[in-house]
């Protein structure tokens, strides 16, 4: 066809940006499920979309991993009705400290340290980012640390689950042919 | 319609169904048990850190955000204080404090009941008055006791 119009502004889309976008369409998947569920107190979930952030960063890199979780976030909020609600910003807290850890915990020996690791500390990240942020803006007094061992409790057993998880699907081979090529 | 679900959820989907059982432990390396292992500990050991640290041990009264008294909570006893318009009276007993009367009209700092934990606070506005707890957290948090 060629360009009808010359003010038309092509954005070329890499292999890169469809991969991450499926990738970030699997983690808003999970987060919208996961907002169906009930939740025992406000900040206590299992947290599923990590898991695909956690495949990513043990396939594609950090960079692709922060960029899922980023979407996933701001995505994920639109389609709850979130965004910019506290909520959102307690999950984009959250998810800007756990991306922190996992650029250090990758360079954890691989021998020693799998997914598991990787997500345990992603989870306290996690909670420790809301947390902070919740101090800070929120609830401007030493109460909500009270919870932190009920938090704390749930970041271990959910980041550990997670990571098992994780660990499981980075042992299978990738499961479909993905018809774009992931190296260009 | 298989090819509309993304490449992760197809994965967890196919995996949930039961394609595959593997061994968990097998997922979990040397380090993974020795970080899930100081994890736990640390969690265990947060528990009763935090809620010691936040049991109260005096509780101040405030009179125009002026202190009028600082009462131990370790002996029960009475105080009674003239605010604006009355009479408070502050009970307190061993680990607790409340504000038993109060010339307000609606009460809402004697509802409140018992405080039983640090920085707990009781305000009885129209009086001028406020109760409030507070642990070893607080000032001089550091020390047990001071000699001069």
């Amino acid at each position: 066809m060629g360009r009808m119009t010359p003010s038309t502004i092509e954005l070329p889309v890499t292999a890169d940006d469809y991969r991450i976008a499926r990738y970030a369409a699997a983690a808003i998947a999970l987060t919208v499920a996961e907002a169906a569920l009930p939740s025992p107190l406000p900040g206590i979930k299992p947290g599923l979309a990590n898991i695909i952030v956690l495949v990513v960063l043990a396939r594609y890199g950090w960079r692709d991993a922060a960029w899922v979780s980023l979407l996933r976030v701001v995505a994920g909020s639109l389609v709850i009705g979130q965004f910019l609600a506290p909520g959102f910003f307690l999950a984009l807290s959250g998810a800007l400290c756990s991306l922190g850890v996992l650029a250090l915990a990758q360079h954890l020996p691989p021998r020693f340290f799998g997914p598991v690791s990787a997500s345990v500390l992603a989870a306290f990240a996690h909670i420790g980012g809301q947390l902070l942020l919740a101090r800070v803006w929120l609830v401007p007094h030493d109460g909500v640390f009270y919870l932190l061992p009920l938090f704390a409790t749930a970041a271990l057993v959910f980041g550990a689950i997670n990571g098992l998880v994780a660990a499981r699907l980075l042992e299978a081979p990738v499961a479909a042919p993905v018809a774009v090529n992931p190296g260009s | 319609m298989s090819d509309r679900i993304p490449d992760g959820l197809r994965e967890l989907l196919a995996h949930a169904a039961g394609a595959g059982h593997a061994q968990w432990r097998t997922l979990l390396k040397s380090g993974d048990w020795l970080l899930l292992l100081v994890a736990g500990v640390l969690v265990a050991a947060s528990y009763p850190l935090l809620w010691r640290g936040g049991t109260a041990d005096r509780a101040i009264v405030k009179r125009d955000g002026q202190v009028v008294t600082e009462l131990a909570l370790n002996v029960a006893r009475k105080y009674e204080l003239t605010g604006a318009i009355g009479t408070t009276v502050i009970e307190v007993q061993p680990g607790r404090a409340r504000v038993l009367s109060d010339p307000g009209p609606r009460q809402y700092c004697v509802q409140q009941g018992w405080l039983t934990r640090a920085n707990a606070v009781a305000i009885c506005a129209p009086n001028h008055v406020t109760l409030q707890l507070s642990g070893r957290s607080g000032q001089n948090g550091a020390y047990d006791t001071l000699n001069y």
